[in-house]
């Protein structure tokens, strides 16, 4: 596990700060819309074991108590981006209902830290 | 007796006399000892017993890979086992024991494992103590145990402080050697900021133990000098005694400073032991090499030890282990152990070099004998008398008072193999070579197999020139001072001399012998990982750090394979033993586990509290009065407050405080139930789902103004509920123009509950207070005793007519004393947790112990609060097929038939004349109170098909204490199911 995690709020900071929710690949279906109770099941319940690039969601529980989307790679450990929850959200929310597949999620991490491994952002 | 110190010579300082006792006995050394070194120049060459056979054991080294010499040091709290003697330096008063002997070291009676060793073969235990079963428990494990210890554990508290520490910099160099030095020399002129971390007391590594020209000084002046310089500059921080003990990811560094652990009384003001995390840009791994013993035949007897460790205790320490001395080498480290031994007066008798194609090396007259092997050591346990070899043509005799040996050089690869990756046999070099996949953990030096001086000063300024461009400086060329250089460096392999006599030791700690490795390969552990367990060779407290590579070398032999086929197994930090006290650090004790402590704490601890963990939350739980019990004191308070009025701390809850233009959609979204009509000055009671359709978590959330909501959670769950909530927000929703923030220690809140709570708060209150006014569920910011802001509630959790008061903490205990003081005419009394638990259970309401995470909205009988008109969080999950099972367990009320009769919590339900079995089991009870209105035991339960089951009866089954007790099945709400005393 990476020990320092560049929060785009608080810089960089122990992993012991953070709490860890698990995969942010999934993107919460509208119930009223198309959620179909098999749509429900996928995102509530069904769980990839990555081994390689992974999205979570990390809470910075100990500092900013912001939502976070860490991604890492679960085999070398490294560090990609982390970009706020909510800037990931929109952005997927952007390219949302047809296209639900792979999001962009480079460009929002860029944006969302400055920088393209993270960096201080202006809150 | 055979070990000493002589006359002159080291770089300890004689002027300073230090007492220190080991075994009882009152010893000196001087100031620079290591307790090994002191041992040994007061002719104490017996230091401790071995694990398994007990044989009598001296040191074989002079540094951190000691196997054999461990101590307990220290007495009371302070005693610290399993330390060794090689690293601990000594001090006045210092109380030293050795281990693993009984009833002295002397005479060991575990001794006589040694004669029945043929039974102690690889796999020994797993093959012996298999049956029968319950004999492992009972009889095997305790006597193994007893046998087996590894000194003992204070049963005591610790008295000295530890602490955990950061530091950050931009080049780390592990070990101060001459690479090391020269490493931080370079990186610091760069301008870059250097850590220099080396484990030992003084810093210099192996040039304060070799007798080497650097620049034509002698080599400790000259890293005395580089000390000085590098001391000097203001980017640089030399840390001795402190070990690197592991590399972590994104360059974090472990290291453990033992700054207190070489002085008679710590300073308390001073941690012991830190434990630091170093972030490092770069790292220099100047960590040296570990020289390895050969396996032959008592090649663990006093008196033998590695060739560097005897040049080690000569010329750092002026001690020898014997007045003469042979040297069994395979490489040229030997010749270098005969010469120096001779300058020290050492009568050298003979090289037995294990090459029949050994180098011609000056070895200043000793006789060398080429291709000749030792194959026994004859001694005792206080000397060694000598050795026996063969040259190809029988046994002969040398005799001598000591042993050098001196397999090839291991470099320490520990830090660069952390991350997973493993090192690679050189076929070259003779050794395995720490691996390159972090590009910032540079090997230098001898850690990389540069074996000579010259070429490691080299080594250490380029590496250190590029850790320094890593990490973003630009670096000149470092001035490489001379150094006079050994001939040649070669090293070929000794695994195993297979023509012992005596018992050849692989690991030294566990008493793993030669033997032990090809019988596990026989048997099927062939595969490193798996012999390593099977014979326990590399599993002791020095993790192998001598046995390792030698244990490959018989392996690969044994099996036909090749060093890098055999590989290594997996490094794994620490690098060396870290005590508990480091790791804990200051989390300890109040620290360890904090107390919360309620704003109205005082309030209640004045009026007599008993209070009650819940949580980190010390609550007040019962106010006795006259001695009375918890029963008598909360039996009273129900019956005041139901009577008259009671005032109950409820600060622990939860509370939230949101605002914004979109607060009312997101509230909505968050409860099962409808919130977007809730109007300004009304509370409402809210249940939160999880996603996945349980119920989560309940609460009260009040519309204070349009856009200002204040919410409630309950207390064993505030912290989850606020994250979930940012979740939702910043995750789900993050359109949504909402702001919260936990206002939990904000605010003081309390209860004020019973007939009389409108008359009490009329006085205290600017507000208008008549049920017209401010009606059940009323909520508004008010101002209490004419100026303090507060917020009312009228909500209820004890079925009472009642108000819940909050008022910023620190007004807290003034406003609970002004409401006592007012309440005094109307018979106002304090209740405490009991007291709300019990009037809840009479009410019906549930708690956690209800909602714990398995039941729906609709086993606890709110299925009308799930929305069918909204999306919210849950709400899909919720209609999934099953959650409104008939067959599920359902929320009811149980009463024993004897009222008196007590029962618990987690008793079972099962239909009369039904065995209590899990095909049986109805349902469980979740709460259970006595009931002072009802005078009788009553709680709640969770029971199939529940609600059609009022008035049947049933077995409640205590299984832990075995009680069998029939109650009948009732409407959970026990008293005042119409609700007329709250709504009054």
């Amino acid at each position: 596990m990476a020990y320092l995690i560049n929060c785009p709020y608080c810089g960089p900071r122990t992993t012991d700060e953070f709490y860890i929710k698990g995969d942010a690949s999934k993107q919460r279906p509208d119930t009223i819309g198309d959620g179909t109770l098999d749509t429900w099941h996928d995102y509530v319940h069904i769980r990839e074991n990555v081994r390689g690039r992974m999205a979570e969601h990390w809470h910075h529980t100990g500092g900013c108590r912001q939502w976070l989307v860490v991604e890492r790679d679960t085999v070398s450990h490294e560090i990609y981006a982390v970009t706020p929850a909510s800037t990931w959200a929109t952005s997927r929310k952007g390219s949302s209902t047809a296209a639900r597949k792979k999001p962009a999620r480079k460009t929002a991490a860029r944006k969302a830290t400055g920088r393209k491994t993270g960096g201080r952002a202006k809150t | 007796m055979t070990s000493f110190r002589f006359d002159t010579g080291g770089l300890i300082d004689r002027s300073s006399v230090i007492d220190f006792s080991f075994d009882g006995r009152t010893l000196t050394g001087h100031g620079g000892d290591t307790l090994a070194s002191a041992l040994l120049a007061n002719g104490q060459l017996l230091m401790g017993r071995s694990f398994k056979y007990h044989r009598p054991r001296s040191v074989i080294t002079a540094g951190a890979a000691e196997p054999n010499a461990l101590m307990e040091i220290g007495e009371g709290g302070r005693l610290e086992p399993n330390t060794r003697a090689t690293m601990q330096e000594i001090y006045d008063g210092l109380v030293a024991k050795s281990q693993n002997r009984w009833p002295t070291l002397d005479r060991d009676f575990g001794a006589i494992n040694s004669i029945a060793s043929s039974l102690f073969v690889a796999g020994f235990y797993y093959k012996t103590f298999m049956w029968p079963k319950k004999f492992w428990e009972a009889i095997y494990e305790p006597i193994i145990r007893r046998a087996a210890g590894l000194g003992h554990l204070s049963h005591e508290d610790d008295p000295d402080r530890y602490e955990k520490a950061y530091a950050h910099c931009d080049v780390l160099v592990v070990g101060s050697g001459p690479t090391g030095l020269m490493a931080a020399l370079s990186a610091a002129r760069s301008g870059a900021s250097v850590i220099l971390a080396d484990e030992h007391a003084s810093c210099g590594g192996s040039l304060l133990r070799e007798r080497e020209e650097i620049a034509g000084q002698p080599g400790h002046e000259w890293a005395a000098g580089t000390l000085a310089e590098l001391a000097a500059m203001s980017n640089v921080t030399i840390m001795a005694r402190t070990t690197v003990i592991g590399a972590y990811d994104q360059g974090v560094f472990g290291a453990l400073e033992r700054v207190q652990k070489h002085v008679a009384v710590p300073d308390h003001d001073v941690p012991v032991e830190k434990l630091w995390r170093i972030v490092a840009k770069a790292c220099v791994m100047a960590t040296g090499a570990e020289e390895r013993p050969i396996v032959f035949g008592g090649n663990d007897r006093p008196g033998v030890m590695t060739a560097s460790a005897m040049r080690a205790y000569a010329n750092q320490y002026a001690v020898a282990a014997g007045r003469s001395a042979c040297v069994f080498t395979a490489s040229d480290s030997g010749y270098r152990t005969a010469r120096d031994m001779k300058a020290h007066g050492v009568h050298v008798e003979a090289i037995i070099d294990a090459r029949s194609d050994a180098p011609e090396i000056d070895t200043d007259g000793v006789p060398v004998l080429t291709g000749a092997v030792v194959t026994n050591v004859d001694g005792g346990k206080h000397a060694m008398k000598a050795i026996e070899i063969d040259r190809g043509s029988g046994h002969e005799t040398i005799p001598c008072q000591s042993l050098a040996m001196s397999g090839g050089w291991s470099p320490v690869v520990h830090l660069a193999c952390h991350q997973g990756a493993r090192p690679s046999w050189d076929e070259d070099a003779y050794c395995f070579m720490p691996p390159l996949n972090n590009p910032a953990i540079i090997p230098a030096g001898s850690a990389n197999a540069v074996w000579s001086l010259s070429k490691c000063l080299a080594d250490g300024a380029a590496r250190g020139e590029q850790a320094a461009k890593l990490a973003g400086f630009k670096t000149r060329k470092t001035p490489v001072p001379k150094a006079k250089d050994e001939t040649s460096h070669t090293s070929a392999p000794v695994w195993w001399v297979k023509q012992s006599t005596g018992k050849p030791f692989v690991d030294y700690q566990n008493d793993v012998t030669a033997k032990d490795l090809p019988l596990a390969a026989r048997e099927g552990y062939d595969h490193i990982e798996l012999a390593k367990r099977y014979t326990t060779s590399g599993m002791a407290t020095d993790q192998g750090k001598l046995g390792n590579v030698n244990a490959i070398g018989i392996l690969a032999d044994a099996t036909g394979k090749d060093m890098h086929e055999i590989g290594t197994t997996t490094f794994r930090p620490f690098y060396t033993p870290v005590s508990f006290g480091a790791l804990g650090g200051q989390h300890v004790d109040a620290h360890f586990r904090p107390v919360r402590m309620s704003p109205l704490h005082n309030w209640a601890a004045d009026l007599g509290a008993e209070f009650v963990e819940t949580g980190l939350w010390y609550r007040s739980s019962w106010f006795p009065r006259d001695g009375d019990d918890w029963l008598a004191a909360m039996t009273r308070e129900v019956l005041n407050t139901r009577a008259h009025v009671g005032l109950c701390d409820v600060s622990t809850l939860g509370k939230i405080d949101i605002k914004g233009k979109d607060a009312t959609e997101f509230i909505n979204r968050l409860y099962s139930n409808a919130f977007a009509k809730l109007p300004v000055g009304k509370a409402r009671y809210g249940l939160m789902l999880r996603e996945d359709g349980f119920v989560g978590d309940d609460g009260t959330t009040s519309r204070l103004s349009e856009n200002h909501y204040f919410m409630t959670t309950t207390t064993g769950h505030a912290a989850e509920t606020m994250r979930d909530i940012e979740f939702a927000h910043q995750a789900l929703w993050p359109e949504l123009d909402v702001q919260y923030a936990s206002v939990t220690d904000q605010w003081a809140q309390m209860a004020i509950a019973g007939p009389k709570a409108r008359d009490v708060l009329a006085k205290i209150v600017d507000t208008d207070l008549s049920n017209d006014a401010f009606g059940f569920l009323a909520a508004k910011q008010v101002r209490v005793l004419g100026s303090i802001p507060a917020m009312l509630f009228r909500i209820s959790f004890s079925g009472e007519l009642a108000y819940e008061l909050a008022v910023p903490a620190g007004y807290g205990e003034a406003v609970a004393n002004a409401i006592m003081h007012a309440g005094e005419p109307y018979g106002i009394g304090p209740y405490g947790l009991e007291a709300l638990s019990a009037m809840r259970i009479e009410k019906g309401f549930v708690t956690h112990n209800e909602i714990n995470g398995r039941v729906t909205a609709g086993d606890v009988g709110m299925g009308r609060m799930l929305s069918k008109k909204k999306d919210y969080i849950g709400r899909m999950m919720s209609e999934r097929d099953g959650l409104d099972d008939p067959d599920r367990e359902q929320l009811v009320g149980v009463k024993p038939l004897n009222p008196a009769n007590r029962f618990r919590a987690g008793s079972h339900l099962v239909n009369l004349g039904d065995k209590p079995s899990l095909k049986t089991d109805q349902g469980y009870v979740s709460s259970v109170a006595y009931s002072p209105m009802l005078e009788s035991w009553v709680g709640l339960a969770m029971l199939k098909h529940g609600r059609e089951r009022h008035g049947q009866k049933v077995m409640l089954w205590d299984g832990l204490r075995d009680v069998y007790m029939e109650a009948e099945v009732c409407d959970p709400v026990f008293f005042d199911p119409a609700q007329e005393k709250a709504h009054g």
